[in-house]
C-alpha cells in the first residue's frame, strides 16, 4: 500500500482532530465492522462553517480523507461544503490506492449527515443527495 | 529502505532475512558452478550432488528418508500440490478431504478450488485459542475421506496445534494426513515418522532461507499426482530446473535452524512473555492464540478501539516493522479469517497487531517496542470516536 506523500502527512499530523462541546451538527458514518468510522462535528455561524473538527476509526487514508476534508470545508457555506465530492478531496490529497477510494466517500457522507443533522436541528428540511 | 541498526523488525513470520551461512553457501552456484543438475559434465554433477546433500539435510531435520523430500518453489506450491495431488490421485477411493478454518490461503483456497472440481470438503471450526479438536478430526471423517490436512503451527496467532494426535487418528483410519509446516520449521521439533505425517509443506525463507524455494515431504508409499508435468527432475514428481542455489540455501538453513532449536526457543520464549506482559498492560488489549500452545516467536494482540493498518503506519514512523489481520491493511478488504474463526468479534477484528520475533530481536528491541505501542495506541485512541471518555487522554 503505497500512500502520497501528502496522505501521509493529514495521517500523521491531523488538522481538525476533536470533537466540538456545543456542536450546531454531527455526522457519523461508517460502522466497526467494515473498520471505518468517521464523526464530524459542525459549528456553523451565518450559514457558514466556523469550526469543524473530527474522530476518525479507520485506516491512514480514512484518517487522511477526514483531516483533509475537515480543511476544505472550514470557512465554506453550508451550500459550498455539501458540495464537497470525495474526488475533491482525493485530488486534495494527491491521490489515493483505489482500493481505499471508499474512504473519502465516507468523509462527504460525512459531511452531509453533520449538514442534515444542523438542519434538522433548526427545524428545516434536510437536503437530499442530488441537491 | 532497508532494515538499519535503528529498526526493529518484528515481523519474522512474514520473512526472514538470510543468514551469512546460508547466503555463503548459495554464492557458488550463481556464478561457477552454474550448471544444470541434469547435466553430465563436471559442473552438473557438482550441482547434482549440492542438490542431494541439500536433501540430506532436509530429511534428517524432518526424521525423514531423503528419497521422501521433494524440493518446490514454496510453502504455497508444496500445500497445492499436496492437497491437489492426492485429491486427483486418489479420487476413485473418495471425494471428501478435512481441513481447518484457520490454514493458510495455499489450503484453503485449493481446497475451494477442489470443491468446483467435485471435491467435498469439511472445514473444522477452532476453539478461541485457534486450536483445532482431534475428536473433531475423529467425527469428521467419512467413508469416502481421502485427505487430512491441518497446519503444524498457525502463522497469525502461533497456535501450535496437536498434530501427533491428528496423525494417530489419520493413521488408524487409513487417510492420507499433510501438515503445513511453514511456520513451524525451526520452532517445534518434527519427526514426520512419530507424528504418523504423510505429507509436510515447508518454505525457506520463513527460517533464514531462501524465498522461492521451499519443500514437500511425501512419505513412501504415498499415491500422489505431480502438480508440475515436465521433464524428469525430482524423480519424476515434480518436474522443471532445480532452483539450485535455493535448494542448497534451503538445505544449510534448515541444517541450522534444526540445530539450534532449542537454543532458539528459550531465547524468544523469554523475550515473547516480556513482550505480551507489557502489551497486555494497554488497558483494553486481549491476546489472540493460545496462551502456552504457541510459538516461541508469536505475538498477536487485539487492541479495542483503534484500527490496525494505522497502528502499523506509525510504527514504520518509528522504525518497527510489524503485521496486522486488519481488512484495512489488506487487497482484499477482508478481515483475518483466523481471528475470525477463533470468534474475535468484528467490532474489534481491525485493531489487531501481529509482532514476530526473529534471531536478530534483543531484549532492547523488545523494551523499545513496549516504550513505542502505548504511546501510539493512547495517539490513535485520542483520535477515535469509539474510545470511551476513560480511555483518553485528551
Amino acid at each position: 500500500m503505497e500512500y502520497s506523500p501528502k496522505v501521509m502527512d493529514h495521517f500523521s499530523n491531523p488538522r481538525n482532530l476533536g470533537s466540538i462541546k456545543n456542536s450546531d451538527g454531527v455526522g457519523e458514518v461508517g460502522n466497526a465492522k467494515c473498520g471505518d468510522i468517521m464523526k464530524i462535528y459542525l459549528k456553523v455561524e451565518d450559514n457558514r462553517i466556523a469550526d469543524v473538527k473530527f474522530q476518525t476509526f479507520g485506516c491512514g487514508a480514512a484518517i487522511a480523507s477526514s483531516s483533509m476534508a475537515t480543511e476544505l470545508i472550514k470557512g465554506k457555506t453550508l451550500e459550498e461544503a455539501w458540495k464537497l465530492s470525495n474526488k475533491a478531496v482525493t485530488e486534495a490529497l494527491d491521490g489515493l490506492p483505489p482500493i481505499k477510494m471508499h474512504c473519502s466517500m465516507l468523509a462527504e457522507e460525512a459531511i452531509h449527515e453533520a449538514i442534515n443533522d444542523y438542519l434538522r436541528r433548526k427545524g428545516l428540511e434536510p437536503w437530499t443527495e442530488d441537491e | 529502505m532497508t532494515v538499519n541498526d535503528r529498526a526493529i523488525y518484528m515481523d519474522n513470520s512474514a520473512t526472514t532475512p538470510l543468514r551469512k551461512e546460508v547466503v555463503e553457501e548459495m554464492l557458488p552456484f550463481m556464478t561457477g558452478n552454474f550448471g544444470n543438475p541434469s547435466s553430465i559434465y563436471e559442473i552438473g554433477k557438482i550441482s547434482k550432488h549440492s542438490i542431494d546433500e541439500a536433501r540430506r539435510k532436509v530429511a534428517y531435520a524432518l526424521g525423514a528418508e531423503e528419497n521422501e523430500i521433494y524440493f518446490t518453489s514454496g510453502g504455497t506450491e508444496s500445500d497445492n500440490w499436496a492437497i491437489k495431488g492426492i485429491a486427483f490421485a486418489n479420487r476413485n477411493k473418495g471425494k471428501h478431504i478435512i481441513t481447518s478454518s484457520i490454514e493458510h490461503h495455499a489450503v484453503l483456497h485449493t481446497c475451494a478450488w477442489l470443491e468446483g472440481q467435485g471435491f467435498e470438503v469439511t472445514y473444522l471450526p477452532v476453539d478461541k485459542y485457534g486450536m483445532v479438536s482431534p475428536e473433531e478430526v475423529r467425527k469428521a471423517i467419512r467413508d469416502d475421506t481421502i485427505l487430512i490436512s491441518i497446519m503444524l503451527a498457525n502463522n497469525e496467532i502461533g497456535t501450535i496445534q496437536p498434530v501427533e494426535e491428528i496423525g494417530k487418528i489419520a493413521k488408524e483410519n487409513r487417510i492420507y494426513f499433510h501438515t503445513d509446516a511453514v511456520q513451524a520449521i525451526g520452532h517445534v521439533p518434527i519427526d514426520v515418522k512419530k507424528m504418523n505425517i504423510d505429507l509436510l509443506s515447508l518454505s525457506g525463507h520463513k527460517f533464514e532461507g531462501p524465498k522461492g524455494c521451499g519443500a514437500l515431504y511425501v512419505r513412501k508409499g504415498v499415491k500422489i499426482e505431480p502438480l508440475l508435468h515436465g521433464g524428469a527432475q525430482e524423480g519424476r514428481r515434480r518436474a522443471g530446473t532445480e532452483n539450485v542455489p535455493g535448494i542448497v540455501g534451503l538445505g544449510k538453513a534448515i541444517e541450522l535452524a534444526t540445530a539450534e532449536i532449542g537454543e532458539l526457543n528459550r531465547t524468544l520464549l523469554e523475550l515473547r512473555e516480556r513482550l505480551i506482559k507489557g502489551l497486555l498492560r494497554i488497558p483494553k488489549t486481549h491476546l489472540n492464540g493460545h496462551p502456552k500452545q504457541r510459538l516461541a516467536n508469536n505475538v498477536n494482540i487485539t487492541l479495542e478501539y483503534i484500527e490496525g493498518e494505522s497502528l502499523l503506519l506509525l510504527l514504520n514512523a518509528k522504525g518497527i516493522f510489524a503485521s496486522t489481520g486488519s481488512a484495512c491493511n489488506s487487497t482484499s478488504l477482508e478481515p483475518s479469517h483466523v481471528l475470525t474463526a477463533c470468534g474475535v468479534p468484528h467490532e474489534i477484528i481491525h485493531g489487531s497487531l501481529r509482532l514476530s520475533l526473529g534471531r536478530m530481536n534483543s531484549e532492547k528491541d523488545v523494551d523499545r517496542v513496549l516504550e513505542v505501542v502505548p504511546e501510539i495506541v493512547q495517539k490513535l485512541r485520542n483520535m477515535s470516536p469509539l474510545t470511551p471518555e476513560e480511555y483518553r487522554t485528551t
